[in-house]
């Protein structure tokens, strides 16, 4: 039956987070953005003691009901992490995207990880200092279009050896560098084989040869590091790698690894969604401050100005909060949501692009001012309209389900 | 918990609704449409699909418990999928039969429902809308002035579907105590039905302006309690029938953008067709969500004019703005009227416009 209703254990640990956002997140917000490239270390020592035991919710974000990290009701467990990442968000982005945790490179070890890798590189996630996991693909020559990476991986004897240049790795200083994490590379063992050739090795923390060059300046999510690695005839063992070496003749391996995307998308959505809610509630108490009221029941035409967008921000911010769930949902269900996640990943970015923007115009010099956090949501929330795949990838996917084509019909 | 999957009951109800709406009403839209006329046989189907009679209850003739604005919603999209207007046409006694099994005393109850729970097809409607351009619910010009044991009706009402043959109008106007409703017996004297309108879309669907002047009713004719929920339920249903118009557009512009070749493949291997194309479905979805969301509120008897409004303004601006798109994507073909995305479009344009045209 249709209900919109979240479970009694999903409500409790919605609160549960929201006061960690609240009182722990929210008082450090501004001082992290303002301190780029350092770790917030005592608070990521806390949420890695809450986390590492008994968390209702893997922060990671990782869908999959195979990942580590333990959940109470494993039918729920998507849902639950969609609806907690909103209320970390809400609490602040940056240090939502900082906590230590097995992240997206955890996701792949436990989406496709052998169990001898699972335990090798899964286990230490719960037990001793704070560690991160990073997931590399993006290279300076190549983003949206994956399947172009030109970082190597070739074979010598009982290693293999990686050469390229990884940016854009979210966390991936501290997961290589900074704590006793991995990251997990893609490289090709066969240009000539496009997309079949692309694999994933795991490149264990201080792998000589692996050497984080760069922390981006960035526009917003200044808390989260964000690194450009070069990977210089880095040789990590054979069982590295995630999957078979075999280069098939067709592309199953590389799709594999994109379905992890189905996972993380909805995440990426309910993220922005806790910046767009942020956002929201300033406005809205700003104009309940001055007096102005938000009238629903009036014709378009008799609405100011000013409740017409605040309205529409609002519907807009709800929609895709419910395309979230529903992406969400559906994982739990064992549906397949390629399609709805994409959905849930365009309509959040955008939205809430579009509704932090709206809110900084709306508040004026308030808006606009450090002294408040709202210039800072709108920062923050620009990045989810980029990265786990742009707006226009998404809408590519979204394309391609609804006329069912390939991606060679459609590209 | 949440769930996004309709019940057995709801998928049952919505798949036998959606295979009318695809058999016996998409192939009449086209002619309903030019002729303004809509046929009988469809009616009567409808009507055998007892869409009405499930909101009456069994006590007064009828079929039905408290019908739930989620099972509804379902409904309505698929009828609007195949035609607007005969989707209003064939759902407009509801427009009477729900605020009556909702907020009527057993007497009014009495005296209206079983004339909707008989074996023919029988036309009830409501006057909601009226003819100006800051029309408001919330403020009406039509009035209700209480004198000795009775109310007085004075105004004009517009986009009052069905007004020459429904057995009862229901006439929203502003009495002295706020927004209020009377069950309006046709032939009551005072009201005038006036000539049938000519609107740009929902042609066949036969709406009239009428007069109150100076019209009288019992005290007993005004529906008592809260008309909020009422009101809510029209807004759901806009919504919902918006949500089946946008589908309609999409599906039957996806369809063509797949078989148009233009320069040497499909013009929905082109980006900017098929972007539009998966913006399309994706508000559409969004649009429906939000509508289900209100439906849902509804159903739990909880305060939904937020959460129904927004779902309606969501879903006027998603319809006009997919079926427009809808007729871009058919270029010149999509202005011909040999193709249904014109139709879409003018029926789509009305859903800003629309207050009160349906019940869910």
């Amino acid at each position: 039956m249709i209900d919109f209703e979240l479970s009694q254990d999903i409500q409790n640990t919605r609160q549960m987070i929201h006061m960690v956002a609240e009182g722990t997140m929210r008082p450090i917000s501004r001082e992290y953005d303002e301190r780029e490239h350092e770790t917030p270390d005592a608070w990521a020592q806390m949420m890695w003691d809450v986390s590492k035991t008994a968390s209702p919710v893997d922060f990671g974000g990782s869908g999959k009901p195979k990942a580590e990290g333990g959940v109470k009701r494993k039918h729920e467990k998507t849902l639950m992490a969609a609806v907690s990442i909103e209320e970390l968000s809400w609490g602040d982005a940056g240090l939502y995207l900082s906590i230590p945790n097995p992240g997206l490179g955890g996701a792949a070890v436990a989406a496709a990880g052998t169990p001898e890798q699972r335990e090798r590189f899964l286990k230490r996630f719960r037990e001793g200092e704070p560690k991160w996991a990073a997931m590399a693909i993006t290279e300076p020559g190549c983003g949206s279009d994956s399947a172009a990476i030109t970082t190597t991986a070739v074979r010598d004897g009982d290693h293999w050896v990686l050469n390229g240049t990884k940016i854009f790795c979210t966390s991936g200083w501290r997961a290589l560098e900074r704590s006793e994490g991995f990251v997990v590379v893609w490289a090709t063992v066969d240009k000539s084989a496009g997309r079949a050739g692309i694999k994933a090795f795991i490149v264990d923390h201080h792998t000589p040869g692996a050497t984080v060059t760069k922390c981006e300046d960035k526009l917003g999510i200044r808390a989260s590091d964000t690194a450009a690695i070069v990977f210089e005839d880095c040789r990590i063992p054979l069982d590295n790698i995630l999957g078979s070496a075999e280069v098939q003749q067709t592309t199953e391996g590389f799709k594999g690894v994109m379905a992890t995307f189905d996972a993380t998308r909805p995440m990426v959505a309910a993220s922005a969604i806790g910046i767009g809610r942020a956002a929201l509630e300033f406005t809205r108490e700003a104009l309940d401050k001055a007096g102005v009221p938000i009238r629903y029941d009036v014709p378009p035409l008799k609405m100011t100005a000013l409740e017409r967008d605040f309205i529409e921000m609002e519907a807009n911010l709800q929609a895709a909060r419910l395309l979230t769930w529903r992406a969400s949902w559906m994982l739990d269900e064992g549906l397949h949501n390629n399609l709805e996640s994409s959905m849930a990943k365009a309509k959040a970015g955008l939205a809430v692009t579009q509704v932090t923007q709206k809110a900084v115009e709306i508040l004026g010099p308030l808006g606009y001012s450090r002294k408040f956090l709202l210039e800072k949501w709108m920062r923050d929330a620009k990045i989810n309209d980029i990265f786990e795949g742009t707006q226009q990838i998404n809408l590519m996917i979204i394309a391609r389900r609804i006329l069912g084509y390939s991606s060679k019909e459609l590209n | 918990m949440a769930s996004f999957q309709p019940s057995e009951e709801q998928q049952l109800i919505k798949d036998a609704v959606a295979s009318f709406a695809q058999e016996q009403i998409r192939p009449a839209a086209r002619e309903a449409d030019e002729r303004e006329v809509i046929p009988e046989t469809i009616v009567r189907g409808a009507w055998e699909l007892g869409l009405v009679q499930s909101n009456i209850p069994e006590a007064f003739g009828g079929i039905g418990e408290q019908p739930s604005a989620v099972t509804s919603s379902l409904v309505l999209e698929e009828l609007a999928w195949a035609d607007l207007s005969i989707a209003m046409h064939v759902l407009a006694p509801r427009l009477v039969t729900y605020p009556v099994a909702q907020l009527g005393t057993d007497e009014q109850k009495q005296q209206v429902l079983p004339a909707y729970a008989g074996a023919e097809y029988v036309a009830g409607t409501a006057a909601v809308m009226e003819p100006n351009f800051h029309f408001d619910l919330g403020s009406l010009e039509t009035t209700a002035k209480k004198a000795d044991g009775s109310y007085v009706l004075n105004g004009v009402k517009c986009y009052v579907p069905l007004a020459n043959e429904a057995r009862h109008i229901v006439v929203y106007a502003r009495a002295e105590d706020g927004l209020a409703a009377f069950v309006v017996p046709q032939g009551t004297a005072g009201l005038t039905v006036a000539e049938r309108e000519k609107n740009m879309g929902i042609k066949a669907l036969a709406t009239y302006e009428l007069t109150l002047a100076d019209c009288k009713v019992p005290a007993s004719a005004r529906l008592q309690g809260d008309l909020a929920p009422v009101l809510n339920r029209t807004r759901v249903a806009l919504a919902a029938l918006a949500v089946g118009v946008a589908r309609a557009a999409l599906e039957y512009s996806v369809q063509y953008a797949k078989d148009r070749k233009a320069f040497g493949v499909a013009i929905a291997q082109k980006q900017a067709i098929a972007f539009m194309l998966a913006e399309m479905a994706l508000e559409i979805d969004a649009a429906r969500l939000l509508a289900w969301e209100a439906a849902w509120k509804i159903d739990r008897g909880e305060n939904a004019t937020r959460e129904a409004c927004m779902a309606k303004n969501y879903a006027a601006n998603m319809c006009l703005k997919v079926t427009d798109n809808a007729v871009q994507v058919l270029g010149g073909h999509g202005y011909i009227r040999d193709h249904l995305v014109e139709l879409f479009l003018r029926n789509g344009r009305g859903f800003s416009t629309f207050e009160g045209l349906a019940m869910a």
